[in-house]
């Protein structure tokens, strides 16, 4: 049996996206499935086949490409960004005053979702909180290798003169308090033992975004509060997730299979975002290849630009001009992944990470089966 | 080369919660695996705990890539417990527990390219942007 064609090969990898169906969507190669074909996993096959390519590189936000690879592996990857990369996060919260207007839990709550930041050295450094258990006595004690100690101490006042200037009228709260804002910035860090040496001056353990709103008080009110924060996992709770969000999505191809052209042309472009389709000029090939362009030369033609804008609105499929002239897909095997980080670790390396646990599961299961049968 | 990762040795499996870096005792593994009554040397199911769709799907992926194997599949029997159920049934002669080991192998492969080769693309992509 012959080889598959280029064509047919490429039609494999592609979905078909119509107007109310999306087909072809599962993958097909594997051995046993298309007769006469191997498909057996081959190492060398996938490391010619599979490539990354960047797209925006940025500390907390990273774009690429994944070729080559399978849904389910690529879906792996984001999970583990999500839910199982450790991170720290505020786990308890310690309140000796809170006469603010928002009550303790919800405050305890907001804490709990500020991105904190520190030295990746430290960070690495640190281990997980074990909690105490019934059976051990004196387990579970928080020390400076599980635990960072924060504190939050604060009171609104008015300011200088502030009570006459509001008696005079004025409203703004700037002009006649103090600490009547506070902030991520507010929330101070008390380092132990260790941690003086593993979070130098510079890279001590903050808030990300100093200018996060935590409450807002008037004169009179107060809070005190201590807070340990922990090493935990997204699967636990969403603040430890190490993401904003994690996402890929499938690169997107637009085929025009008969010619658009006139003023057809301009509204097919505006059925997709910008850049996505372009306007050429109708040249004497084209009416040679489609003689019904006859006397139409130098009009706009629509021609396929950047594919990879497309958000595959699939408008276009809703004009019945457009009927049977253009093709929507998407690729199987190519990933546009994006990576927001919360801003504890660098995007890139939140990939790399989870590269590496999904190494790492699969080593215990193989650890575990290898125990089992002796 | 830049980026390059000369390191195909295992990684070190460490206790999260341990001070001294202590490695989780392989014993702890051995309990999170077992095989599901009915088993033959081509037929069996294996529960595995704390893995889910993540794990899962994977390993289904690259166990059905051998030729191998009549059938695989995977399932999570119920939402709330943290258990992962896999199939695997191959032709003759062939044990299922070889071809899980092979698919484990595989996929560690694959994190080992993968990771190679994203490091590299990375830094090139780097050294492209500071021209």
């Amino acid at each position: 049996m012959p080889p598959p064609s280029a064509e047919e090969l490429a039609r494999r990898k592609k979905l078909e996206v119509g107007v109310e169906i999306v087909s072809n969507q599962a993958s097909t190669d594997f051995p046993g499935h298309w007769p006469g074909e191997d498909h057996e996993w081959d190492l060398e096959y996938f490391k010619n086949n599979f490539n990354v390519q960047f797209h925006t590189h940025n500390p907390h936000d990273t774009q690429f490409s994944l070729t080559g690879l399978d849904t389910s592996v690529a879906n792996a990857f984001r999970r583990i960004l999500l839910s199982e990369i450790p991170t720290l996060a505020i786990e308890d919260v310690f309140i000796y005053q809170n006469t603010s207007i928002i009550q303790d839990e919800v405050l305890a709550h907001r804490l709990g979702l500020i991105p904190l930041c520190g030295s990746h050295d430290g960070l690495r450094w640190l281990k997980w909180y074990k909690k105490p258990t019934d059976e051990d006595e004196g387990s579970g004690t928080p020390s400076d290798y599980n635990t960072v100690i924060m504190k939050l101490d604060i009171e609104c006042k008015w300011q200088e003169g502030g009570l006459q200037r509001a008696v005079a009228g004025e409203t703004d709260p700037d002009k006649l308090y103090t600490g009547h804002n506070v902030y991520a910035r507010d929330l101070i860090w008390e380092p132990l033992g260790k941690q003086f040496d593993m979070f130098p001056a510079g890279q001590e353990i903050r808030a990300v975004n100093p200018d996060i709103l935590i409450v807002k008080m008037r004169p009179g009110q107060k809070i005190q509060l201590s807070m340990h924060a922990m090493k935990g996992i997204g699967q636990d709770h969403a603040k430890f997730s190490p993401v904003a969000t994690a996402s890929y999505r499938l690169l997107p191809t637009v085929d025009i299979l008969k010619p658009i052209v006139g003023a057809d042309a301009r509204k097919f472009a505006r059925c997709f975002p910008r850049g996505v389709i372009k306007l050429e000029a109708v040249t004497q090939q084209d009416v040679a290849a489609h003689p019904d362009l006859e006397g139409q030369e130098g009009e706009p033609k629509a021609a396929v630009d950047d594919a990879m804008k497309d958000t595959v609105s699939r408008e276009c499929l809703r004009h019945p001009e457009f009927k049977d002239k253009v093709k929507l897909g998407r690729v199987r095997d190519h990933f546009i992944f994006r990576v927001e980080s919360t801003g504890q670790w660098d995007s890139d390396k939140l990939f790399l990470k989870s590269v590496k646990l999904l190494k790492v599961k699969c080593q215990r299961i193989k650890r575990g089966l290898e125990t089992m049968r002796g | 080369m830049p980026g390059t990762t000369e390191e195909k040795a295992p990684v070190p499996i460490v206790d999260p919660t341990s001070a001294t870096e202590e490695e989780i005792d392989p014993a702890v593994d051995r309990d999170r695996i077992r095989v599901l009554s009915g088993a033959t040397e081509t037929a069996a199911s294996f529960q595995i705990d704390g893995e889910d769709h993540t794990l899962g799907n994977a390993l289904r992926y690259i166990i059905h890539k051998n030729p191998d194997v009549e059938f695989c599949g995977y399932s999570i029997p119920h939402p709330s417990e943290a258990k992962m159920n896999l199939r695997i049934q191959t032709y003759d002669g062939v044990s299922v527990y070889t071809v899980l080991e092979k698919g484990l192998e595989d996929l560690m492969a694959m994190c080992d390219v993968v990771e190679e080769k994203f490091t590299v693309s990375r830094d090139d992509f780097v050294n492209q942007m500071q021209q």
